[in-house]
């Protein structure tokens, strides 16, 4: 921790209002994040088994996913966009 | 008073596969990397979004890598700051403009808000009801009077405790520091 003596009662409210909450929307979504992880896993699974449903990934990812029973979050969307742009 | 775990313990208990633990590390840090999107880097609502999620994200997904547990929170900053430089610099590529990335400024407010993050760290180490006070006081700019109704105590006591509750924090911070002093 950097040195705080001196700091007033002024300054400690100062140094407070600097961080005020994130968006609650934005804090829940990075709580998913394991469970979006998961769904990552399940949908790789899937998509290196069924060449038809990686066709239709290809086609429109995130209908393809949501077809697929699956909320098409950012992180799942962006993750699969970039693997299967390495495939 | 509130005991509150380390840094590292908090991302031990991510790596060991808590799932309380990886809700309370984003509860822990999201103020702090939001700061440095919004105040540090000045991005937009939806740019600072993106950001956000793409720093929790790498964080989930490397928090293995990070070879100190207790560096935690420069790490996050480091790579937050790296994040938002990236979007800047995409969004200057597709939107041309005059105004230049001021990453100096940004790193003065990185350090200011390293200042903030100990003194929030202070404010949980002091507990209720003063945290939640000086949170809705400072940080959610709540009025006396919001903030009579939502805890239920008079309005016009709010003022006192406030000043009481800031002088706990300082008193929390002066301890820190002679604390880590050598003797």
């Amino acid at each position: 921790m950097r040195e705080m003596n001196g700091f007033d009662e002024e300054q400690i409210g100062r140094l407070l209002r600097l961080l005020p909450p994130a968006p609650e929307g934005w804090v829940r979504a990075a709580q998913e994040l394991p469970a979006a992880r998961a769904t990552l896993d399940e949908l790789v699974a899937r998509a290196e088994q069924d060449a038809e449903f990686q066709l239709q990934l290809r086609a429109d990812l995130e209908r393809a996913v949501a077809a697929a029973g699956y909320d098409p979050s950012p992180f799942v969307v962006s993750r699969l966009r970039r693997l299967l742009e390495e495939v | 008073m509130a005991v509150e775990q380390t840094d590292a313990q908090l991302v031990s208990r991510c790596r060991a596969g808590d799932p309380e633990a990886w809700n309370e590390f984003v509860e822990r840090f999201s103020r702090y990397v939001y700061a440095i999107c919004g105040r540090g880097f000045r991005l937009a609502q939806h740019d600072a979004e993106d950001v956000f999620q793409e720093v929790f994200a790498r964080a989930f997904e490397r928090l293995s890598e990070l070879r100190s547990d207790d560096a935690v929170r420069p790490w996050l900053a480091m790579l937050t700051r790296r994040l938002c430089i990236d979007r800047l610099r995409l969004i200057a590529r597709d939107t041309p403009s005059d105004s230049e990335l001021d990453e100096a400024a940004a790193d003065d407010v990185l350090g200011q808000l390293d200042d903030a993050m100990a003194v929030r760290d202070a404010l949980d180490k002091v507990g209720d009801p003063c945290r939640e006070i000086l949170d809705r006081f400072f940080c959610r700019d709540e009025s006396y009077r919001t903030i009579g109704e939502r805890l239920d105590i008079p309005a016009g006591t709010i003022a006192s405790r406030i000043s009481r509750c800031l002088e706990k924090v300082r008193s929390e911070l002066d301890g820190r520091n002679q604390a880590s002093r050598p003797s």
